[in-house]
């Protein structure tokens, strides 16, 4: 019988079988950045190991940092940077710090590195790890503990999750994105559909994606239960390495390892757990009404009400998200009004996000009252963004666009934080009570629908305008 | 050395599914340098609302939690885990749990047990009846019991495993370091240990 992409990679990076039934998994690369390492390398000094790979470790300040010149800095983010910059130059560890040409949200910055190369292994401390699953990578998020372990020995024990596929028949409609697909699957399957499962993202739809619509569906694969998402390689992925690897005068290195990278795909007859099917002609724009990804639907929507749900139970539990974020059931979706529109993040922070937002913007405003925050997903997309003249459609348009790459908004581990109680469209990938800042209100869309949202000041796809 | 196998505690029924890590720890707690750890920032935004199930006096002191569908989901930041021990929890009861929370809840002792969701509501009638009824979990023999209400419980056996026998894991997996280097010597050979 055939094997699945997962079980292909997870084979090859097997050391040995455990006797619990884990396996000692070799990791190919590993990721760190400022906020969930320092504890891990104090605990490596105090039992007195030592990185054993160091060339297969890669650090990166993101979370934390700054997006603007002069902004009000948190104590706590300056000391996060020191403490990684100090861990980083003890153990002999490459690290992008703030300010680097190549410095970014790490999850951005891999792919653009060309590190992310289909049938690896690749681990960090980060839910969103999952990202680099779209270049065939087996690519997961990992805790504080086990980045120690890999830091001491470059392996981890884990137990082999089942393999979940994800069938997307027929092709996107027009307006419609690889984040739109991705809430209609999260809406679908659940918070936890995905729970003890790899995703493989297949069909159509999928294969229409460029690798970075790709990188933003294996991103909240996280958000549907499960810790890795994947696509396996094609032409798409190929090209894709190609630029990367020429650019970096490794045109050898392509041309030896391309005949490996497509064959890392799964069998014609390999047998998955589970199968999900989504037909790609019903996806629109959707956003997010609650405070779990889940709680998302078509903007053409709007806000459920008790006939929505099967159980008093399910009811009293979305009543709980309306009061939170201060919706009356049956509210039209078009009808919210926003202050605040955030695009970026590892989600959507690309410069194929920022192109998409572009387009809407040019010849247009952003709408009294509104402030759109662009954070670029790294210094190279910062770069691209200006050498097409993206910043020049923003400052016209009033948008502001922060010179500093990072996580930003997303997770307002920096200074970049909604008011209490404020309403946003982001960009992002969680719209859980209080992530983008105490009491905030996020509503989850794609960056085709955030730009129309500055413009309008309401829920809006590019199309109402 | 081995752990008991059972522990044995009053509980807070958590009447909320999608518990995510935002909440056990939210953002501005993160930083692991804070001069008071992690005491006091679990669900530091629900506790403002007096009426909050933990500020209830009834339920001080518990050590076991007892929350609905997927508990832990979101970030992977172990100072979840870290928030929930700190606060006295030794248990979580859940009727399904985020991989990556069940991961580092294993490897720092909180022990996370899954049962069905009727099981839940039950467990929920039951110490919100009486909040000094106890809870008891017995890893070993994979079961639950709350006054009436009995259960057997869902954990992987590696996590099982390391509950109970909780070792130095990194030790283990360097005492294995020769067979380590042999894969590295391998995958090298054959190309298929990226990146190139």
């Amino acid at each position: 019988m055939g094997r699945t992409l997962a079980e292909k990679i997870w084979s090859q990076h097997v050391v040995r079988p455990l006797d619990d039934g884990a396996d000692l998994l070799y990791v190919d690369l590993h990721v760190l950045h400022e906020v969930n390492t320092p504890r891990a390398f104090d605990d490596l000094r105090a039992s007195g190991r030592r990185v054993r790979r160091p060339d297969r470790t890669l650090a990166v300040e993101d979370h934390n940092t700054p997006t603007r010149q002069g902004a009000l800095e948190d104590l706590a983010g300056r000391r996060q940077r020191e403490l990684i910059r100090a861990n980083c130059a003890e153990f002999g560890i490459p690290l992008h710090r703030l300010g680097d040409a190549d410095q970014g949200i790490v999850h951005v910055i891999v792919p653009e590195l060309g590190l992310a190369q289909p049938g690896m292994t690749i681990v960090c401390c980060d839910s969103h790890t999952s990202t680099l699953g779209a270049l065939g990578v087996l690519a997961f998020g990992i805790g504080t503990g086990q980045v120690e372990h890999v830091l001491a020995t470059q392996t981890l024990p884990v137990h082999r999750p089942g393999d979940l596929a994800v069938e997307v028949s027929g092709a996107l409609p027009d307006g419609a994105t690889a984040k739109d697909l991705a809430l209609a699957l999260i809406a679908q399957i659940g918070t936890g559909g995905g729970q003890g499962s790899i995703i493989e993202y297949r069909g159509e739809a999928v294969r229409g994606l460029s690798v970075e619509g790709r990188m933003t569906l294996c991103n909240m694969s996280i958000e549907a239960g499960s810790r890795a998402g994947l696509v396996a390689a094609d032409d798409t992925t190929i090209d894709y390495l190609r630029g990367r690897l020429e650019a970096q005068g490794r045109a050898d290195a392509f041309a030896e390892a391309e005949p490996r990278w497509r064959a890392m795909r799964s069998d014609d007859d390999a047998r998955f757990d589970d199968v999900v099917h989504i037909d790609a002609a019903a996806v629109g724009p959707r956003v997010s009404w609650g405070t779990n990804p889940a709680q998302n639907l078509l903007i053409d929507g709007s806000i459920p009400t008790r006939s929505d749900f099967a159980t008093e139970e399910e009811w009293a539990s979305a009543r709980r998200s309306l009061d939170y974020m201060g919706l009356r059931p049956g509210q039209a979706v078009r009808d919210l009004s926003v202050s605040t529109v955030f695009l970026g993040s590892c989600t959507n922070g690309r410069i194929e996000d920022l192109r998409d937002a572009a387009a809407v913007l040019a010849g247009r405003r952003v709408a009294d009252g509104v402030h759109l925050l662009i954070v670029p997903g790294s210094a190279a997309v910062r770069r691209q963004a200006q050498a097409e003249g993206l910043d020049q459609v923003f400052a016209e348009a009033g948008a502001d666009f922060r010179e500093g790459a990072g996580c930003s908004m997303c997770c307002a581990l920096n200074e970049d934080r909604l008011a209490p109680g404020e309403r946003a469209a982001s960009t992002s990938n969680r719209n859980f009570e209080g992530r983008q800042g105490k009491q905030s209100r996020t509503h989850l869309v794609s960056p085709r629908v955030a730009a129309a949202t500055a413009v309008s000041g309401r829920l809006t796809t590019p199309e109402d305008l | 050395m081995s752990e008991p196998a059972l522990r044995r505690g009053t509980a807070v029924p958590l009447r909320r599914d999608d518990v995510d890590t935002d909440q056990l720890a939210p953002a501005r707690f993160v930083p692991y340098f804070r001069p008071n750890g992690f005491t006091n920032i679990l669900f530091a935004d629900w506790r403002a609302d007096p009426a909050f199930v933990l500020n209830q006096p009834a339920h001080q002191g518990a050590t076991v939690l007892i929350a609905g569908r997927d508990f832990g989901t979101g970030s992977s930041r172990e100072s979840a885990v870290w928030a929930l021990q700190s606060a006295g929890f030794e248990v979580i009861v859940a009727s399904r749990f985020g991989d990556i929370f069940r991961g580092n809840a294993t490897m720092r002792g909180l022990w996370t047990a899954e049962v069905d969701h009727e099981v839940i509501e039950r467990l929920w009638a039951a110490v919100e009846a009486d909040p000094w009824l106890p809870v008891t979990v017995d890893l070993a023999a994979r079961r639950l019991t709350c006054g009436e209400v009995e259960s057997p419980v869902r954990i992987a056996e590696p996590l099982l495993r390391r509950l109970l026998e909780p070792g130095d894991p990194i030790a283990e997996t360097l005492g294995r370091l020769p067979e380590i280097e042999a894969y590295e010597s391998a995958a090298a050979g054959q190309r298929r240990s990226g990146p190139v």
